[in-house]
């Protein structure tokens, strides 16, 4: 008994440690730092293209990074894969499960992953004549709420189960299990040298991975509810999350803390998704109440809203090129905007 | 009785805790100044921040795709 009572306090210690250190370096919020900066202009992207073909909601799409191709995962148990470009669809993969929660694409745009409340991430060939199932990647407790390539042979997962994976695509296994969120894991990012990653989950925190040990090495605390979106900010040294809790949140890493939130006047809608411009400064949410915010992510300020969804705004993109942003929703629908 | 459970929880906790105590932390100043910095360096090719001139949108034309 003696011992489980020192090791409770020493949690507590830590804890109260780390609280310490970071308000040590919290000399200002990112908000006062950034009064002197100009204000971003007010943007009003037009809708250029509406992209018709799923019949039921879309819950997931991603854009391949020759910056022209784009896949849709809906419950309607189809992928859909568009040339955004001509306004044409290219491809269609039917699914074993309908119920998809997530959809990306190789590097090469060769393979795409799906998965959802099956628990398991489905790859799928498409460069040849027909779409060829070529993994079931099985080993998940939970939904696959989330997958992300880094190779043509590499996948990382997150799941339901509270865990994330690393699988290899080679043998069908996962190499590598992260383990130490105490909610459900909605969402990751990977760094740019894919040493990192990071997470969002239903216990309301987002974490740094070191990949190749498996390794929480940061937490970060702020939102009270579901995360259920993650973007790195384009410098690699922060990220910006959506949550149920109706706000976004900036966390930069160096700092170990939230340096900003972005919250509306009247905030009642949860965040669905989230994706950011080419520098960062431009910040698009997708919310329940089925619009898209534009936020400048430096001022926290709302500067201009995508509206013309019918329903929920479920997932948002922008390719690599940052030319545009796509939304896509409930309402089966996908269009994309600047 | 599953003392040993919760001992072996505890420990993990406390293991993880030490790591994510141990590390070195920047002053906020500093991370918002170097944002601040990035974003005034890359704005100017934002596509989305400036604007896409009509010549070079590979979306102008306004055509609604429809397979149904």
């Amino acid at each position: 008994m003696g011992e489980l009572d020192v090791l409770k306090k020493e949690a507590e210690t830590l804890k109260t440690q780390i609280e310490t250190a970071r308000k040590a370096v919290n000399d200002t919020t990112m908000e006062a730092a950034s009064s002197g900066v100009a204000p971003a202009p007010r943007i009003q992207p037009k809708a250029r293209r509406t992209l018709k073909g799923h019949t039921a909601k879309i819950y997931a799409l991603y854009w391949a990074l020759d910056n022209k191709l784009m896949v849709s995962g809906s419950q309607d148990g189809k992928l859909l894969v568009w040339d955004t470009h001509a306004g044409i669809l290219a491809n269609c993969v039917p699914l074993k499960s309908a119920w998809v929660m997530t959809v990306s694409f190789s590097p090469s745009a060769g393979l795409v992953a799906s998965g959802g409340l099956d628990n398991m991430c489905t790859i799928v060939n498409i460069s040849g004549e027909k779409p060829k199932t070529m993994r079931e990647l099985d080993g998940h407790d939970g939904y696959v709420a989330c997958s992300r390539f880094l190779s043509e042979t590499s996948i990382l997962t997150a799941s339901g189960d509270q865990t994330c994976g690393l699988w290899d695509l080679e043998t069908g296994k996962q190499k590598q299990s992260f383990l130490n969120h105490v909610g459900d894991c909605m969402c990751v990012a990977l760094a740019e040298d894919q040493n990192t990653f990071i997470s969002g989950a239903c216990d309301s925190q987002a974490k740094l991975w070191d990949i190749r040990d498996g390794q929480c090495k940061q937490s970060f605390i702020g939102h009270t509810g579901d995360i259920n979106a993650i973007s790195y900010m384009p410098n690699g040294q922060a990220f910006i999350t959506g949550s149920d809790d109706c706000t976004l949140r900036m966390f930069d890493m160096r700092a170990d803390q939230e340096v900003m939130c972005y919250q509306n006047a009247q905030p009642t809608a949860g965040v669905t998704s989230l994706s950011l411009s080419l520098s960062g400064r431009l910040l698009f949410a997708g919310y329940d109440d089925f619009n898209c915010n534009i936020w400048d992510s430096l001022k926290g300020e709302k500067i201009g809203v995508l509206s013309g969804h019918d329903n929920r705004v479920s997932c948002t993109g922008i390719p690599s090129d940052g030319m545009c942003v796509s939304t896509g929703s409930w309402d089966s629908f996908l269009k994309i905007w600047n | 009785m599953s003392g040993n459970n919760s001992i072996a929880h505890a420990r993990k906790l406390v293991e993880q805790l030490r790591i994510e105590a141990g590390i070195e932390r920047i002053k906020v100043s500093k991370a918002a100044a170097d944002l601040m910095q990035y974003c005034e360096l890359h704005g100017r090719s934002d596509p989305l921040l400036v604007g896409v001139p009509t010549s070079e949108n590979p979306f102008k034309d306004k055509k609604p795709c429809s397979i149904l």
